[in-house]
């Protein structure tokens, strides 16, 4: 006779050692593959998981087998038509592929796995060289109320309502009580006008009497209280009210923003547009790319299309306070900018666009960050540009030339947050 | 008779009831089994126990990782689906059912796992000489737990570094010809550190005698070493590499001892799916009999039974070779036709079989075969006409392939010849033997392969030598040498 177990209830995730200790040894090639991914997507599609490709041959286990050559004689199922002796040409795809492939490294298949959105976060994260606080704040999941709502059948005891439950009992035994006191009151009427005739002893009075106790008995037995009659509290999780958010992202598109400097832009506008999607419920995100003149553009059109030109800020900033006025007042939206260059300007115009920003935008906005990138020698923007962040606490800049200083440039504002 | 069951709900009482009609059947039939185990276990489990070899506990590492992630996306795309079932060739006999199956699917798994599997186990000489399935849950414990104190000491890193050199040439740590004993984790512990102690000083002693010297007595004292050439890599390098630390030696033991205890499903494939398939398809068609299952419980089984021993032809986009549940059940189920019912052709090619008792004869070829003699001594020609086979020669001296046999008179012996050849040892994996441990200047390690109808070693040879480097701990060269005896390639490492 067999024994049965079951095993269902034992811990599941097994294998998520093993998933770790493949991680960790693929790390800088999973992590090559998620920067890929990051300049490929949109930034307001950071947080689902990824299709990660490494190259096959990176993870393959070698072992002894035979190559191609020699002598080798098959048996194969499913002779249609061949007879002994025949000769047929050997086939092309699986005669060559077994050894070219190998020695010239092309036509290797690649290892295709999923992230979880956690570990891409990491990966992304670890990158930017975030502080552990920040990166929890960054990855958590959307923030839950538990709110009341009503009352439920079932639940733990601990919520059980006693008034409400007790009402249910009292409701349930009046209802279930009625037809007999109806009825009783009818015995009773019918042995009272009984009794004014004949006697106590009277055998039909007997019988009515019978019947009334009985009735009465019934009655009696409903019981108190059933579980029928429980009632619990009943709370639900809804999310917590926040506000909404807009994010500009102003981004030079000059001929000398290449696409390096563009995908160091796009974390940099990446980190700010996740840190509102975390404390706001909505977040708006406006694209606004300039070089003598400014354009509201869609994502794609502003990080990959180049333009060539001049430069000119303040047609930028200009077109940010328009849309402002416009569409987003600040009575109503929290106002991040973010604006990355690589600090070329007209130098007639480095003076407008820090009176746009002292004058206009800075009373409205939250914040605003500005990066210059690869930049060695700043120029007249930088300067302006520190006149402001000496003004307004809300200001900060930086000029960066890789990853991991983008974050310093948010510091203040985490910190904020945190507090 | 009742039905055990109606609709396809299973419940734990109706299991019972089912494994208690299989075991009354299986017993009048003669199968002979360990006690089972059979565990109920969710698809997450289930593809949990797939990335590591199937084992209920095994150690930890990137490659079974790796697995699991490969497994978990096919089947999230439906790519593939899971197993119906796991069997562990243990005592108590250990099988997996997933919760999702039918009724139909779990009575099906239990007869096909829980008696065929484990009567397979139970019998099989393979299996017999090489496995001790009332250790191996121990063992595979102690290994982990062993490699897992390794981790702690020497870090995970240097621990890895050795596991992966184990596996690449996990194949390559098996026995043959000689009986390994049986492992036990008890045993294994306590004898664990002594062997340690005095492995070291062994080795230590035969390296003593290294140091330089001079010529004439050197030549004098040359003896080949090994003196046998040792086809178990792993034994010797366990045995004899110069530098590895003792806890090195014991992972290398623990990679290969595990090796030794699959090393018979490898060469038992047909036989064991075959043997499963057509017991479950037995014992089911004998409860149908009986009237304890009813009509849409055998249309449910016969259509997964038919699936399973689907064989696509070799221009069908879904051939992948030999099916082994195809082949296998339908030489078992011939072996039993030829005894109830042989033919005049039957009579002429296997005269000892036509009209005997099958449950004897089938008994015996599940006992005394592998593949490889199964197929040699067993393939008829209805086998071969059912399945329309031939043989094909792929000749690299030869511009085009030839059709050397079909199923005819004259194909009959050939194409048995030539399948039961596939599944040969050396077809199966290159044959590759330490050939010398110079032990007297560079301690240098010499591999032979040995050609076979002058197939070449694979590109991965490299890759492999260099793994084999790291354990060796210095040069590596492995020549191939062709039918003649002369050395014709050399791949080096060190």
């Amino acid at each position: 006779m067999a024994r049965f177990v079951d095993r269902r209830l034992n811990p599941k995730n097994k294998g998520a050692v093993n998933r770790q200790r493949f991680l960790q040894r693929f790390h800088s090639q999973i992590r090559r593959a998620v920067a890929d991914a990051i300049s490929k997507r949109s930034i307001t599609d950071v947080e689902s998981g990824e299709r990660v490709k490494i190259p096959a041959r990176d993870i393959s286990e070698p072992i002894f087998q035979h190559g191609r050559g020699g002598r080798r004689e098959t048996a194969l199922p499913g002779n249609k038509k061949f007879v002994t002796g025949d000769r047929v040409p050997r086939p092309e795809t699986g005669g060559g592929s077994g050894s070219q492939a190998g020695n010239s490294g092309e036509g290797e298949d690649e290892f295709i796995f999923e992230l979880t959105r956690e570990e891409f976060l990491e990966y992304f994260f670890e990158d930017l060289e975030l502080p552990n606080l920040i990166k929890v704040q960054l990855a958590r999941e959307p923030l839950y109320k538990n709110v009341r709502a009503g009352y439920t059948a079932d639940g733990a005891p601990a919520n059980l309502h006693v008034i409400r439950s007790l009402r249910g009992a009292l409701a349930r035994r009046i209802a279930l009580a009625t037809p007999y006191a109806e009825k009783k009151q009818q015995l009773q009427e019918e042995l009272d006008a009984l009794l004014e005739t004949a006697d106590a002893d009277d055998p039909r009075a007997i019988a009515l009497r019978d019947e009334i106790a009985e009735l009465e008995q019934k009655v009696q037995k409903i019981p108190f209280i059933d579980t029928f009659d429980l009632r619990y509290r009943n709370r639900i999780q809804v999310p917590l009210p926040t506000t909404q958010a807009v994010m500009f992202c102003i981004m030079d598109v000059s001929g000398s923003m290449d696409q390096e400097k563009k995908d160091l832009a796009k974390r940099f506008f990446l980190l700010l547009y996740l840190f509102l999607t975390r404390n706001y419920e909505r977040t708006d995100v406006v694209f606004i790319r300039h070089h003598t003149i400014a354009m509201e553009v869609g994502e794609e059109e502003f990080f990959y299309s180049r333009e060539s030109g001049g430069t000119v800020v303040s047609s930028a900033l200009g077109l940010m306070r328009d849309i402002i006025h416009e569409r987003y007042s600040s009575s109503e939206w929290n106002i991040y900018g973010a604006q990355a260059s690589d600090g070329d300007n007209w130098p007639e115009d480095s003076g407008n666009c820090s009176r746009i920003l002292m004058q206009d935008l800075m009373p409205q906005t939250q914040y605003y960050a500005y990066i210059e990138v690869n930049n060695s020698n700043p120029q007249s923007l930088w300067s302006e540009y520190k006149k402001v962040a000496a003004a307004w606490p809300n200001f900060a800049m930086r000029a960066i030339g890789q990853a991991i200083e983008i974050y310093p440039v948010f510091r203040e504002l985490f910190k904020k947050q945190r507090a | 008779m009742t039905l055990i069951s109606e609709g396809s709900e299973w419940s734990f009482e109706l299991l019972e009831r089912y494994d208690k009609e299989l075991a009354r059947i299986a017993a009048d039939f003669g199968l002979d089994t360990y006690p089972n185990q059979i565990e109920i276990i969710t698809s997450e489990q289930m593809m949990d126990a797939y990335s590591s070899t199937g084992m209920p506990v095994f150690y930890h590492h990137w490659s079974f990782g790796k697995q699991a992630l490969n497994i978990e996306k096919s089947y999230r795309r439906g790519q593939m689906g899971l197993a119906y079932e796991l069997v562990i060739n243990s005592n108590p006999c250990i099988a997996y059912l997933m919760e999702e199956n039918s009724m139909t699917m779990q009575a099906l798994v239990i007869a096909h796992a829980c008696y065929g599997h484990n009567a397979f186990f139970k019998n099989n000489y393979l299996f017999k000489a090489w496995t001790s399935a009332d250790a191996i849950v121990d063992y595979l414990i102690f290994a982990r737990n062993y490699i897992a104190e390794c981790e702690e000491r020497y870090g995970a890193t240097s621990v890895e570094e050795i596991v992966d050199s184990c596996h690449v040439l996990m194949n390559y740590g098996v026995d043959r010809y000689k009986k390994s004993s049986p492992l036990s984790m008890k045993k294994e512990r306590s004898r664990q550190k002594e062997r340690e102690e005095y492995l070291q000083s062994q080795i230590n002693d035969l390296w003593q005698h290294t140091v330089p010297v001079h010529d004439g007595i050197a030549k004098k004292q040359s003896k080949k070493f090994p003196r046998e050439p040792e086809e178990n890599l792993l034994y010797f390098i366990e045995k004899n590499a110069p530098f590895l630390e003792p806890w090195q030696r014991e992972i290398v033991r623990i990679v290969r001892k595990i090796a030794q205890y699959l090393y018979p499903q490898r060469h038992t494939k047909i036989m064991n799916e075959g043997w499963a398939t057509f017991w479950h398809y037995t014992l089911l068609n004998r409860l149908y009999d009986e009237r304890r299952v009813n009509d849409s419980f055998m249309l449910e089984f016969l259509t997964s039974h038919t699936n399973v021993i689907f064989q696509p032809g070799y221009d069908n986009p879904h051939y992948s070779g030999v099916n082994p549940y195809a082949l296998g059940f339908a030489m078992m189920s011939d072996i039993r036709r030829m005894c109830e019912e042989p033919t005049e052709e039957d009579k002429y090619w296997f005269p000892d079989l036509a009209g005997g008792d099958w449950l004897k004869i089938l008994d015996f070829a599940m006992r005394n075969f592998k593949d490889e003699s199964f197929i040699a001594q067993y393939l008829s020609p209805k086998i071969i006409r059912d399945f329309k086979l031939f043989s094909l020669l792929d000749d690299d001296k030869e511009e085009q392939l030839e059709i050397t046999g079909i199923h005819n008179e004259e194909g009959y012996r050939h194409i048995r010849k030539v399948l039961s050849e596939q599944y040969n040892v050396s077809n199966l994996e290159p044959n590759i033997q330490v050939y010398q441990a110079n032990t007297r200047e560079d301690r240098s390690l010499t591999l032979r392969h040995y050609e076979h109808d002058r197939r070449p070693l694979g590109n991965s040879t490299d890759e492999v030598i260099k793994h084999a480097h790291r354990l060796w701990g210095f040069k590596v060269r492995l020549e191939t040498v062709d039918s003649a005896g002369q050395v014709i390639r050399t791949y080096e490492c060190g």
